[in-house]
């Protein structure tokens, strides 16, 4: 029988497997960041352990970086002994570190693709749950505990049972017009729910997935954990080659040639059978955002806030009157009513050059909304800089945003960037978890091109709508 | 790792779906570089609430937290895990945790409880009737028992082993040096490597 794209890259890095055993798998790139290290270095330390693979392994520092006066002392202590933890970790042990000001430095999840060490058929594991991103290109990703990561650190290798697989097909040609990789990322999860992909690697295919960027499918791969799965995957194909080549760490000359032949052969046997399936048509989807408190509680923006006495459900239904409350919603109000504070541009969801010309395609020439906060940061500073190249930053300035350094920012608040307590934001990340971007904080998720119109307008809206805006306003008035 | 046999204990019930990791413990304490300390950040939100349950009075001591299904959720941050054992508590029964999670407890010896929605739900009835009521959660026999309660558990062998023994991973792996030196020698010339070395 054949066999699925995960079970290929599974097979291929075990390193023992026993009956009764978990499989030991292989791990050909870990990632490092200063949240979930420190306490990994401190047990290697304690057992008198070094890394065993310096050569795969690189660490950036990404979720406590300010945004803002990066030349100056980072002003939170704790953030500040945080990053000199890592520092002196990755001196001490002789791991690749990107600082703060270095211009590699970023969100880990967008470094790893820039660089070319992200690449087809590999492994590649972090302490943290959005390294499912990397399943863009073919490899198995994802994110692991402290605990873990100190087991690769000293073995380069995880003890892991083999996850069940589950299809995810996107059926038709193209995702409609108006219609993004976020949208569509975001009405799966809302359709398996935050725990339909519990113990499974997703596969997303069809037409539809084919035709979309690197960047896209890392928005698509990087939300998997948000269903509960374990990792997300997409077969690699031209547009993933074309991507990693030329890149400081794609395969060069003859490598090359034999990496390309390896992972042509990285796609699903068409015998082969899928644990689960779930079909998805491209058809029915539209712009979509989400209205509750965690990201399965999600409906298209044309949609109203749902009722909670709909759910037939009753931990659903006790689930959305609480989302509710904390969110200051009414059921049946209009989503497009809802008006915002402040709209994050960014995250290892959509901190892209893609994702950053979308939105300033939308801003350019426009003024975002009085009273309205609009924050823009890359997910790297090479991303940062590729803008800046671009003119993007300016189109940005000059619509009245913030332009800021790389890092991960107003995602999760650990740095200054946080939404006060009851300020509500349209973000194009990826948790809208109470709390979460700030204390009392309230989070929409919206694709870029959702939160540039939604910037202008002041209240949550789709590109579609500014242009009906524009209308009403004849130009010169 | 602490090993975990059998726990008997008082229950704190948390009639709560998807706790995601945030919860459980926010962001802004992750910047610790220990993994002690986070007591106090466990589920931080929530205990300003002076009548949220983990802060009345005969909840106090208690060991066992009864959870909603899709427990810990979201970011894979081993520190909810910490904190949870840095309160005091042993275990935690669900209908359904997050993977990251789950496997960040066993890693721990945190003991995390799959069971019917049902039993959970009679488990929650119990306890909140009765806050002296104890649970036993007994990893020997892979059987949870309480009053009116008697449910068996399923736990792959292989955790449930490495569980009882308090085993550490990285040990165990590193009995089987020979396979990863062996696999590594056989890896492609064309894998990406970091630095050269």
């Amino acid at each position: 029988m054949g066999r699925t794209l995960a079970e290929k890259v599974w097979d291929d890095h075990v390193v023992r497997r026993a009956e009764g055993e978990p499989d030991l798998l292989y791990i050909d790139l870990h990632l490092l960041h200063e949240v979930t290290s420190p306490q990994a270095f401190d047990g290697l330390r304690k057992s008198g352990r070094q890394v065993r693979r310096l050569d795969l392994t690189i660490a950036t520092e990404d979720h406590n970086t300010p945004t803002l006066d990066i030349d100056k002392p980072i002003a939170d202590p704790v953030s500040r002994a945080q990053l000199e933890t890592l520092r002196k970790n990755c001196a001490d042990f002789g791991v690749r570190l990107h600082s703060l000001g270095d211009v590699e430095q970023g969100v880990v999840h967008v470094v790893g693709p820039q660089l070319g060490l992200t690449q087809p058929g590999t492994t590649v594991v972090c302490g943290d749950s959005h390294t499912s991103t990397h399943g863009a290109f073919g490899a198995l990703a994802f994110g692991i505990g402290t605990s873990q990561v100190e087991h690769v650190l000293a073995t380069q290798t995880l003890p892991l049972a083999r996850p069940k697989t589950m299809a995810i097909t996107v059926e038709g040609d193209e995702l409609p017009e108006g219609v993004t990789a976020k949208d569509l990322i975001l009405a799966i999860i809302a359709k398996i729910g935050t725990g339909g992909g519990q113990g499974y690697i997703l596969e997303y295919r069809g037409p539809a997935i084919e035709k979309l960027s690197m960047e896209a499918r890392m928005t698509i791969c990087n939300m998997s954990i948000e269903a509960g799965a374990r990792a997300g995957m997409i077969a690699p194909d031209e547009t993933t080659f074309e991507y990693i080549k030329g890149r400081d760490h794609a395969p060069k000359g003859e490598d090359w040639d034999a990496a390309v032949a390896y992972w042509k052969t990285l796609k699903t046997d068409e015998d082969a059978v899928f644990d689960a399936e779930v079909v998805i048509k491209a058809e029915e989807l539209s712009p979509f955002v989400t209205w509750g408190t965690n990201p399965g509680q999600g409906a298209p923006l044309s949609a109203n806030v749902p009722d909670p006495a709909s759910y037939e459900d009753a931990s659903e239904r006790l689930a959305a009157e609480k989302a509710l409350e904390y969110m200051g919603l009414e059921a049946g109000q209009p989503l497009r009513d809802i008006k915002v504070d402040t709209v994050f541009v960014g995250s290892c969801t959509n901190g892209r050059i893609e994702d950053l010309r979308a939105a300033a395609a939308i801003v350019e020439g426009r003024k975002i909304a009085d009273g309205v906060r609009m924050l823009i940061v890359p997910g790297s500073a090479r991303v940062g800089l590729q803008a800046v190249s671009e003119g993007l930053d300016k189109v940005f300035k000059e619509a009245g945003a913030e332009w800021r350094h790389a890092g991960c920012s107003m995602c999760l608040g650990m740095n200054p960037d946080q939404l006060a307590p009851g300020e509500r934001s349209a973000s194009t990340s990826n948790r809208n978890f109470e709390g979460r971007q700030g204390k009392g904080g309230r989070t929409h998720l919206v694709s870029p091109q959702v939160a540039a119109a939604t910037a202008v307008l002041g209240h949550l809206a789709s590109p579609a709508d500014l242009s009906e805006a524009d209308a009403r306003t004849p130009a010169g008035v | 790792m602490e090993a975990f046999t059998t726990h008997t204990g008082r229950a704190v019930p948390l009639r709560r779906s998807n706790v995601d990791t945030d919860q459980i413990i926010p962001a802004h304490w992750l910047k610790k570089v220990t993994r002690d300390g986070f007591e106090d950040g466990l589920f931080e939100a929530w205990r300003k609430d002076p009548e949220f349950i983990l802060n009345r009075e005969e909840r106090q001591g208690a060991t066992v937290l009864v959870a909603g299904p899709d427990f810990g959720t979201g970011s894979s941050r081993e520190h909810a895990v910490w904190a949870l054992q840095n309160y005091g508590f042993k275990t935690v029964i669900s209908s359904r945790f997050a993977d990251i999670f789950r496997g960040n407890s066993l890693k721990n010896g945190l003991l995390t409880v799959v069971l019917d929605q049902k039993i959970v739900d009679a488990l929650w009835e119990l306890t909140e009737n009765d806050p002296t009521a104890e649970i036993t959660v007994d990893l020997q026999e892979r059987q949870v028992r309480a009053e009116g309660v008697t449910a068996d558990f399923e736990l792959d062998e292989n955790s449930r082993w490495r569980l009882l023994n308090g085993l550490d991973d990285i040990s165990i792996t590193l009995q089987n040096e020979a396979d990863i030196a062996a696999y590594e020698t056989s890896r492609p010339a064309y894998k990406p490597r970091t630095v050269q070395v």
